[in-house]
């Protein structure tokens, strides 16, 4: 079974990707470290090492780097990563951000796709380079100031992805905690939308509100949560991308859970 | 082959039939990934409700939205084992019920995972052998319970005045000193007494402890303690218990007295139900500080509460519609060494083995096996240490489950004695191969200031410091000090269980002038076992004087001791009045402390005025308790 291109699906599931990479009518985009790549991979994966668009992601920089990928508007991405989701979610987004709308992430990860003995090989395709337009979509997109001024309405909820310690010791003024954890299963990097939803709303997250997520520094851990929310037909979600470190560097205001030496009681 | 694939084959057999684009192709799908592994031992109880979860979750958005008052929503969320957070409502901890302490391995796994998406990434074992899971959302509490009732497990009446966690030695069923194995009886009676409506308002919690023999004790510390008794009757032999009743340790403890002689185990539900009755009718309902069984049965007296049970344990045998008797399972458990792969290379034994062997693992009754004790800081484990002990179980426990003890630790019990050098190998890689598990080592600290309401100090935090100091200075290895204890509580109320310990500890506040300093009090003596005591007040010590005053009363003992003497019964005799040395009382003990204990001003040690694990200026304060409501 195929799923529809562009039929607002946020994951592919395994089935669907193994047929389509058959179709060849898929780019696969594999965002691990360059070594891991060459190593092996999903067959006909490229591979775009997230520390290689964080060194400049710069809407121009990245729009070339996704062209020499060989995609353009048209083409179908699927991404996957070994961390969960969340750096595959973190170039997604990118994508999205650029105004590539067929963009979706792996259900799984590449372990649990290489443990199921799935098609993986060590060869890079030969890749076209191709033509993208360049439409940025700002109303993703949560900059510092934004987030300054939006924070404190009341149709803006604030998630912060961080874990829960992280959360106790410092965060922004108002945001309410979802560990990034919280948003998958054992085997998949998302809940079902039915457990997501049920989620979402006992902690309030839920109706038309707009809803900024953010995390430790460059929107990974945020980015799954931006997915998270969508597939749970939450669809105003913006990232505020550079998140808690730049927040901080800024010496904009944090709160912090007082009176409690919560750290101890961690076993790490 | 490593075990791992041995036993969890890569490709499952089921296959989807699909087609695409006319041809025809097997495809493994997702489904098929489910990590089913047959290997595990699964419970035969299932103590979840699922339908819980969603009644939890629409009582807090109602209460959120004003229509459910506080105090009744306190009683409720309490009722379901969801207890409050220091200084916040948004928090509430979690503690899951392990009735007899029984862990299996993917009860483990699930813990693991819920601790990672909703609570700090660790769990926390307490001295009453539950789980709990702290800092976590009010609103996400459903969620843990749903994540729970996937394995089988709960959280009800874990909190709130109710029979809470029964409790059953880590060591019964292998305790070579027991009459018998108790465990089928705690789980049968956690199984009676769990959402029976006779126990869901009582005057307070109730406690049930079933241990294995004397020596292991903690009988006499609870409301309903239970020691495994035989008794012969005209040839044939006869199960029955010592029941003790009216123990509890708190603000302030008592020890338990021994109801008769010997109670058939068909009279164990009556007299449990008796005890329950008589505590519901007659308790305090109002003086909600003194009103634990133990305050009634002090009040009334020994004797007169003692012939109540009776009387009221023959109306409960003569008035019972249909006979009522606890569902006691007695299928032994099967015993089965996991098959191990051809890996037959001698593995060369890693550094530390032999300590571990020597202060972790005790022999069982039955030949050729051991249980191995894994200590932990103050009961403190991570997720990926409950992954790593759910493989472990699976790979080294013949009974294919563990159990949580007494002291915040875990047993993995039917370890053959063949694989004990591969299992240290194995903790040793996990970060669970501390050793000192069975001796003074390894100290209780409740949870203190890391997370209670009512907590005065850091315990929580010097347990774990004392633990580091002495193994770093390996006196578990001081065969002296094996059978006496530390363990330490953030305020007097003793969920540290200060009061049993040879050395134990209360935490409070004291003051130079305007200046706060942590501070504890610290009591010499207590024991659990057959001859049960309560520990007598020493002195006060500043929190950060208390390893040095450890390790004078060692070194004092050191000095003074008699060639067989442990440091428990030097202490036992000099408390008793029985020791002829220089240091013969309390008094001379304090009076050689005395130097340690003076404090500095602020000035030459300001690190004497902050507690573990701050950095800010030392401030008793304290929120509203909730063990009362």
């Amino acid at each position: 079974m195929r799923c529809l291109t562009n039929s607002g699906n946020i994951t592919t599931d395994v089935d669907s990707l193994r047929s389509e990479i058959r179709d060849k009518s898929v780019r696969v985009i594999d965002v691990r470290r360059e070594s891991d790549y060459k190593q092996d991979h999903i067959s006909s994966a490229v591979n775009l090492p997230l520390a290689h668009l964080l060194s400049d992601d710069s809407p121009e920089r990245v729009l070339k780097i996704f062209n020499s990928l060989g995609i353009d508007d048209e083409t179908r991405v699927v991404v996957y990563d070994d961390t969960f989701g969340a750096l595959a979610s973190r170039v997604a987004w990118t994508l999205e951000y650029l105004g590539h709308s067929d963009v979706t992430l792996l259900e799984t990860t590449y372990s649990n796709w290489k443990s199921l003995g799935l098609e993986n090989d060590s060869q890079s395709p030969e890749i076209q380079s191709k033509e993208h337009s360049m439409n940025l979509q700002s109303d993703i997109l949560a900059t510092s100031d934004y987030l300054e001024s939006a924070k404190d309405r009341d149709d803006v909820i604030l998630i912060d992805n961080r874990e829960r310690l992280n959360f106790l010791e410092q965060h922004i003024p108002g945001a309410i905690s979802l560990p990034y954890r919280t948003l998958a299963t054992t085997d998949k990097i998302l809940r079902s939308k039915e457990d997501m939803r049920r989620l979402l709303e006992n902690r309030g997250i839920s109706g038309n509100s707009e809803i900024i997520t953010y995390c430790g520094s460059v929107g990974t851990l945020s980015g799954l949560a931006y997915y998270a929310l969508k597939s749970a037909d939450l669809p105003n979600a913006k990232l505020y991308v550079r998140s808690f470190k730049e927040w901080k560097n800024l010496e904009k205001p944090t709160e912090k859970q007082e009176d409690a030496s919560y750290w101890d009681l961690s076993a790490e | 082959m490593t075990i791992s694939e041995f036993f969890y084959p890569k490709i499952s057999k089921s296959k989807k039939f699909i087609t695409i684009h006319k041809e025809k192709f097997f495809v493994l799908t997702v489904s098929s990934l489910k990590q089913s592994k047959p290997n595990s031992v699964k419970p035969k109880i299932n103590w979840a409700r699922l339908e819980e979860a969603d009644n939890f979750a629409k009582t807090v958005k109602l209460f959120r939205q004003g229509k459910y008052d506080a105090d009744s929503f306190r009683r409720f969320r309490l009722q379901h084992g969801a207890y409050g957070t220091r200084m916040t409502s948004d928090y509430a901890m979690v503690r899951i019920k392990i009735p007899a302490g029984e862990l299996y391995p993917h009860q483990l796994e699930k813990i693991s995972q819920l601790s990672e998406q909703f609570s700090i990434g660790s769990a926390h074992l307490s001295t009453r052998e539950s789980i709990q899971l702290h800092w976590i959302v009010l609103e996400d509490v459903s969620e843990i319970f749903r994540g729970l009732s996937e394995v089988g497990l709960t959280s009800r009446e874990a909190c709130g005045n109710s029979v809470r966690n029964v409790m059953c030695s880590p060591l019964s069923g292998v305790c070579s000193d027991e009459k018998f194995d108790t465990t089928p009886y705690a789980l049968a009676t956690a199984r009676f007494f769990l959402r029976n409506p006779m126990s869901q308002n009582l005057p307070r919690k109730f406690k049930f402890t079933f241990t294995c023999c004397e020596k292991h004790g903690m009988a006499r510390i609870v409301d309903v303690g239970l020691i495994p008794q035989i008794r012969e009757i005209d040839g044939t032999s006869q199960r029955g218990f010592k029941i003790f009743l009216g123990g509890g340790l708190g603000n302030k403890s008592f020890v338990g007295h021994q109801l008769e002689e010997f109670t058939p185990e068909d009279d164990l539900l009556y007299t449990s139900i008796a005890v329950i009755r008589i505590f519901d009718r007659l308790g305090d309902r109002k003086n909600l500080a003194r009103n634990r069984m133990r305050y009634l049965v002090n009040e009334m007296g020994w004797e007169k509460f003692q012939n109540l049970v009776l009387k009221e344990r023959a109306v409960v045998r003569a008035t019972q519609s249909v006979i009522t008797r606890l569902n006691v399972d007695h299928t032994p458990n099967e015993i089965k060494r996991p098959i191990r792969i051809s890996d037959d290379s001698a593995i060369t034994i890693p550094d530390g083995y032999a300590r571990w062997l020597k202060t972790n693992t005790i022999k069982q009754k039955q030949s050729d096996y051991r249980s191995a004790f894994i200590t932990l800081e103050a009961g403190d484990i991570t997720a990926n240490q409950l992954n790593a002990l759910a493989s472990l179980i699976r790979d080294f426990s013949s009974e294919g489950k563990a159990r949580s003890g007494f002291v915040q630790n875990i047993a993995l019990r039917f370890v053959h004695e063949d694989d004990l050098p591969r299992l240290y190998s194995k903790l040793l890689e996990s970060g669970l191969a501390k050793s000192g598990a069975l001796t003074m080592t390894a100290p209780i600290g409740c949870s203190g200031t890391t997370s209670c309401n009512l907590a005065l100090t850091n315990s929580h935090r010097l347990a774990k410091e004392i633990q580091r100091k002495f193994l770093e200075l390996k006196l578990d290895e001081d065969d002296d000090l094996k059978d006496s204890s530390i363990k330490i509580s953030g305020c007097p109320n003793s969920c540290g269980q200060h009061g049993i310990a040879t050395i134990g500890f209360f935490g409070g506040g004291a003051r130079v002038g305007k200046d706060m300093y942590p501070n504890y009090q610290m009591s010499l003596g207590g024991r659990s076992d057959g001859d049960t005591m309560l520990g007598q007040v020493c002195d006060r010590i500043p929190a950060k004087r208390v390893i040095p005053v450890l390790l004078k009363i060692i070194e004092l003992f050191k000095e003074h001791k008699k060639s067989d003497d442990t440091l428990k019964s030097w202490i036992h005799r000099i408390i008793s009045n029985s020791e002829d040395s220089e240091i013969k009382s309390i008094n001379d003990i304090k009076k050689a402390l005395g130097p340690l204990v003076i404090p500095p001003t602020k000035e030459e040690d300001p690190d004497f005025y902050l507690d573990y694990g701050s950095d800010t200026s030392y401030h008793t304060k304290t929120g509203k308790g909730e063990c009362a409501a």
